[in-house]
C-alpha cells in the first residue's frame, strides 16, 4: 500500500518538496517562519490558478498560450474601470475582467473547438492581438497606485481568518477544479478528450463544445488573475506578465501533466506551481543571486520530464522501435480529420 | 480491354496555370505586392532604394532562425528555445571577447555554443521521446538563465569593428550584409529540402513518422539534426545581431521564438507536419517585414505592429478552413 502510494507522482512531488523546504530552512530559519510561509503561499496564488486553468485545456490536447496576454489586458480593463469610476464596489472591476477574459477565451474556443484549428497557433496569434489591445485601451499610459481606489488595492491582500483574499482565491480555484476533474461529467469527458479524441467523439462527446467551453474558463480564470495581478502590484501596463504563460505551463509540466493530453491531476498541477514559487521566493533568502531563478527553473523543468518521460517508458512494449509512440499532439492532425467528417 | 484498376498511385500532378494561382505562395506575392503598391503610392520614400536595403536590418537574423524552424515544423517539431540559444551564444562571444580572443575565434565561438545547445535539444527529444515543445520551453529557460548568470546586471559591449561591419555594413555599398547571408541561407535551405533526398525524408517524417520509420527512414536520427541545425543558425543569427547592436544584455532577441515560428506558419508551413515550402516562408518574412516598415514609415508604435502580426496570423489559418468548409458544403 505505501509502496504504491510512493510511486504517484504527486507523492513524490510532495516529498520532493518537503525535503527542499527542509532543506532550505535549515540553511535559513527565517524561511520557515509564518510570516515567510505566509508571503511565499501568497505569492504563488496566481500561478496556482492559472495553472489549474491551464490543466485542463493541456488536459485535451491543447495548450493556450494567450492566458498571461489575456491576463494583462483584463487587468488594464480592471485598472482603468477602477481609475475612471473610484465609487464603484469592487466586485465591478472583477466582474468586468472575468466577463472580458472569458470572451476572450471564448474566441480561442471558437477557432479551436468549433473550426478546430491547432492550439499552439491560434494562441500565439490571439497572444500577439490580445498584448497589442492593451495598448489601444490604455495608449500607452500606465496607470500606478494613485490612481486606483484604496478598496480596488486592498481586496487581494485582505485577511479572512488569517489567510489573504489571494490565498483563498487559490484554495477555492484548488476545489474547484478537484470537483470538476474528478466529480463531474465535464470534467471526465476532458479526459476522454486528450486520451483519444477521435473515440471520445464516438462515444457521443461534444468534442467542440467542450473545446470551446474549456478554452472560455481558462480565459475566464485568466480574467480574474488580471484583476489580482494589477490590484496587488498596484501597477497596471502594457507588459505586465510578459512571459507568465511559460511559467504557467512550466508548472503543469512539473506537476506530472502530459502535454500528450489525458493525464494529470489538480494536485500535480497546484504542486507544480508551489515549486516554482518556492525557487523564485527561497533564492534571496538563502542569498543566491536571483540572475540564478531562470537557470534553476530550466534545470528542473527538463529533469522532470526526463524522470516522468522514463516512467512512462516502461508500460508499452514495442518490438520494432518506432520514435512516435503516441501521437504527438501539438502538432498532430486535427481529429475533425480523422473523425471523416 | 484493360484489367480493371484497383489503385491509381499518381506521380506529381501536371503544373496547371489555375492550381499555380490558387497556392499558398501565390497568395503572400500578392499581398506583398498589394503592400508595396498601397504603401509606395500612400509614404513619401517608401520605394526608395536606400531605405527598402535598410529596412531589411530588422528581420534578416529572424528570418535565419525561421529557416530551420520551418523544417523542424515539417517534421512535427517545434524549438521554442531559439532566441535563448541565440542570447547564450551572444554571451559566448562577449565572454570570448572579453578574454582577448580575435573575431573568427568569437564567431566560432557564437556558432558552436548554438550547435551545442541544439545538441541538448536534440538528445533530450530523441532519446526520451520527450515532446519539443517540453524540452525546449524547459532548456529556454535554461539557456536564457545561464545568460543572465554570466552577465548579472552587466552587458557585454566593446565589440570589435570587424563585427560590428558583419552585422551592419554592406556589399558593394548598397547590400546589407546582413540581408545577404540571409539570401544566401535561404538558397542553401531551399535546395536542402526542395532538391535532396534529405528534404523529401523530412517530408516523408512529417507527413507520417511510423510510415517513415517502417519504410526505413532513420527518424530520430533526421530530429536530432534539425535540432542541432536550428540550434548553429540561432548562433549564427547571434553573430549578426550582435555585430548589428554591439551589445549583449541578458534581455537580447527576447521573445523572437514567437516571431520566427509567424514567419514560418505565415509561410504556409503547416502545423500538422508534412507540407511547407522555403518559398513560402521567404514570402511571409519580406511581407511581415514590409508590413513592419510601411507602419513604422507612417508612425505607427511598434506594439500596434503585433495587433497586425497576430491578426495576420490567425486570418491566415482561418481562411482556408471557411472556404473550404463553403466548397465541401456545396459539393455535397
Amino acid at each position: 500500500m505505501s509502496r504504491a502510494l510512493l510511486k504517484l507522482r504527486e507523492v513524490q512531488l510532495a516529498v520532493i518538496l518537503l525535503l527542499m523546504v527542509t532543506a532550505i530552512g535549515l540553511r535559513a530559519p527565517v524561511f520557515l517562519s509564518a510570516k515567510s510561509v505566509d508571503s511565499l503561499l501568497t505569492d504563488t496564488a496566481i500561478l496556482v490558478v492559472m495553472a489549474l486553468a491551464q490543466m485542463l485545456v493541456i488536459l485535451t490536447r491543447g495548450v493556450d498560450l494567450s492566458v498571461a496576454a489575456n491576463l494583462a489586458l483584463c487587468g488594464m480593463v480592471a485598472a482603468l474601470i477602477g481609475e475612471h469610476h473610484p465609487a464603484l464596489p469592487v466586485g465591478v472591476p472583477i466582474v468586468a475582467a472575468v466577463a472580458v477574459g472569458g470572451l476572450l477565451g471564448a474566441l480561442n474556443g471558437a477557432l479551436i473547438g468549433l473550426l478546430r484549428l491547432p492550439a499552439i497557433v491560434v494562441t500565439l496569434g490571439s497572444m500577439s492581438v490580445f498584448r497589442g489591445m492593451i495598448f489601444v485601451l490604455s495608449g500607452g499610459a500606465w496607470v500606478s497606485s494613485q490612481h486606483m481606489s484604496p478598496g480596488f488595492i486592498a481586496f487581494p491582500l485582505d485577511r479572512l481568518l488569517g489567510l489573504t483574499h489571494l490565498v483563498w482565491v487559490a484554495l477555492l480555484a484548488i476545489a474547484l477544479a478537484w470537483w470538476l476533474t474528478g466529480h463531474t461529467r465535464f470534467g471526465r469527458e476532458l479526459y476522454a478528450i486528450g486520451n483519444h479524441p477521435v473515440s471520445a467523439a464516438y462515444v457521443g462527446i461534444p468534442v467542440r463544445l467542450r473545446l470551446f467551453a474549456v478554452y472560455t474558463l481558462a480565459g475566464m480564470a485568466a480574467g480574474l488573475c488580471g484583476y489580482l495581478w494589477v490590484a496587488r502590484y498596484a501597477v497596471a501596463f502594457t507588459e505586465i506578465a510578459s512571459g507568465f504563460e511559460l511559467s504557467v505551463i512550466a508548472a503543469c509540466v512539473i506537476g506530472g501533466i502530459s502535454i500528450a493530453g489525458g493525464v494529470g491531476s489538480v494536485a500535480g498541477a497546484a504542486l507544480g506551481a508551489l515549486f516554482l514559487g518556492i525557487i523564485g521566493n527561497a533564492l534571496p533568502v538563502i542569498q543566491v543571486s536571483p540572475f540564478w531563478q531562470s537557470a534553476i527553473t530550466g534545470t528542473v523543468i527538463v529533469v522532470a520530464v526526463v524522470f516522468n518521460a522514463r516512467e512512462g517508458r516502461r508500460i508499452g512494449k514495442q518490438i520494432l522501435p518506432v520514435d512516435a509512440p503516441r501521437p504527438r499532439p501539438l502538432l498532430a492532425i486535427p481529429a475533425a480529420q480523422a473523425e471523416g467528417s | 480491354m484493360n484489367p480493371p484498376v484497383r489503385h491509381h498511385i499518381a506521380n506529381r500532378a501536371p503544373l496547371a496555370p489555375g492550381a499555380l494561382l490558387t497556392r499558398w505562395e501565390s497568395l503572400l506575392a500578392l499581398v506583398l505586392l498589394l503592400i508595396l503598391v498601397v504603401a509606395g503610392g500612400t509614404l513619401r520614400g517608401f520605394l526608395d532604394l536606400d531605405n527598402l536595403a535598410d529596412s531589411t536590418f530588422n528581420f534578416s537574423e529572424k528570418a535565419l532562425i525561421a529557416l530551420p524552424m520551418a523544417l523542424l515544423i515539417i517534421v512535427r517539431e517545434i524549438d521554442i528555445s531559439v532566441s535563448a540559444i541565440l542570447a547564450l551564444a551572444s554571451v559566448a562571444m562577449g565572454y570570448a571577447n572579453q578574454h582577448g580572443v580575435p573575431v573568427a575565434g568569437m564567431v566560432a565561438a557564437g556558432v558552436l555554443t548554438g550547435a551545442a545547445a541544439g545538441v541538448l535539444n536534440g538528445l533530450l527529444v530523441t532519446r526520451f521521446a520527450i515532446p519539443s515543445i517540453v524540452v525546449t520551453i524547459g532548456t529556454m529557460s535554461l539557456y536564457r538563465g545561464i545568460a543572465q548568470v554570466v552577465l548579472g546586471d552587466q552587458a557585454y559591449t566593446g565589440y570589435p569593428e570587424a563585427l560590428g561591419n558583419w552585422g551592419q555594413g554592406y556589399f558593394f555599398g548598397t547590400l546589407p550584409r546582413p540581408f545577404a547571408v540571409m539570401l544566401l541561407f535561404a538558397a542553401l535551405f531551399a535546395a536542402l529540402l526542395h532538391a535532396t533526398s534529405f528534404g523529401r525524408r523530412v517530408f516523408a517524417i512529417g507527413s507520417n513518422p511510423v510510415a517513415a520509420r517502417f519504410s526505413g527512414i532513420p527518424v530520430n536520427r533526421y530530429r536530432f539534426i534539425l535540432f542541432v541545425l536550428t540550434g548553429t543558425m540561432a548562433g549564427v543569427a547571434a553573430v549578426l545581431l550582435t555585430g548589428r547592436i554591439g551589445s549583449t544584455r541578458p534581455n537580447i532577441a527576447l521573445g523572437w521564438e514567437l516571431e520566427a515560428i509567424t514567419m514560418v506558419i505565415l509561410g504556409g508551413v503547416g502545423i500538422a507536419g508534412g507540407s511547407g515550402t522555403i518559398g513560402g516562408v521567404m514570402l511571409a518574412v519580406l511581407t511581415l517585414g514590409m508590413v513592419t516598415y510601411a507602419l513604422g514609415m507612417a508612425n505607427v508604435p511598434g506594439i500596434l505592429m503585433t495587433i497586425v502580426v497576430g491578426m495576420l496570423l490567425l486570418v491566415t489559418i482561418t481562411v482556408p478552413v471557411l472556404l473550404h468548409r463553403r466548397t465541401a458544403r456545396r459539393s455535397a
